[in-house]
């Protein structure tokens, strides 16, 4: 990633995810093992009072731990935590973000970055946001 | 409602996981993650341990009733095919919070993924929120 800076209080290049698609939910499901069918069977989404299916909340996870092995590469992630806090719904587009908190030495001679990372949606809400440690890439 | 606090400290048996190719593929496929390794399945994306369904003895859910409401990874290191996971999980915490839609019932649940040399690979945190 060419615009990567890992400083102090450096926003990190956004990852703009795709649409979040009927088709995406029905194979999250499958690849999960969450078939909870609020998020794929909009009888039960409406019965509940949701109105139409939400997404997993794990997919939005999913979503910041794609954005981290992007920043980071795939050895180089030590932790990931999110709260959800709003739902995700069909078309919703999330956008990953992050901000670096603190750097710190850590084993081998790395460096660990402590993030705030989170998704939002086309409106600039916040549906799932927490923390992240990666190391940063040598 | 009243929650069955006795409940917390109980464990699941230690359930073994053998990480396939396929199912990583699969997995990263409906993240829409495109990241090579990840599409030949290589090496698991972050969330992948969220596949480890293991039930805990006398615990369940009204899937209508509750909402995922936070989840911690930590990992020792990425989660490879071929990989040989033993998996257990365990109530950590029960507790009620009156939340904006009334008395709310908080689950900590915690998972430990251990390779077979029984060195650490991954720990989750999922709470769970029943309304």
């Amino acid at each position: 990633m060419k615009d990567l800076i890992w400083q102090v209080g450096e926003a990190l290049p956004p990852l703009v995810k795709e649409p979040v698609h009927k088709v995406q939910l029905l194979k999250y499901a499958g690849a999960s093992g969450d078939y909870n069918l609020i998020h794929t069977d909009v009888e039960t989404a409406r019965a509940v009072g949701l109105g139409d299916v939400i997404a997993h909340g794990m997919l939005s996870m999913g979503f910041l731990g794609q954005y981290l092995t992007t920043l980071a590469g795939p050895e180089g992630v030590r932790r990931l935590k999110v709260r959800f806090q709003a739902m995700v719904r069909l078309q919703d587009v999330l956008t990953c973000k992050g901000v670096v908190k603190e750097l710190s030495p850590a084993e081998g001679g790395r460096q660990l970055a402590l993030l705030e990372v989170w998704a939002e949606n086309q409106k600039g809400e916040k549906v799932t946001a927490g923390e992240a440690e990666v190391y940063v890439p040598a | 409602m009243t929650v069955d606090r006795s409940l917390i400290g109980r464990e699941s048996e230690p359930v073994v996981y053998e990480v396939e190719r396929g199912a990583i593929r699969k997995f990263a496929d409906a993240i829409g993650d495109s990241n090579p390794v990840y599409q030949r399945g290589d090496v698991a994306p972050p969330t992948f341990p969220t596949t480890f369904r293991v039930d805990i003895p006398g615990l369940s859910f009204d899937l209508k009733r509750c909402l995922h409401g936070g989840e911690e990874y930590t990992y020792a290191r990425p989660i490879r095919a071929g990989d040989r996971i033993t998996v257990v999980r365990r109530v950590k915490d029960i507790y009620q919070r009156e939340g904006s839609l009334g008395l709310m019932t908080f689950y900590i649940l915690e998972s430990e993924g251990k390779d077979p040399d029984g060195n650490l690979v991954f720990t989750g945190r999922s709470t769970i929120i029943v309304r």
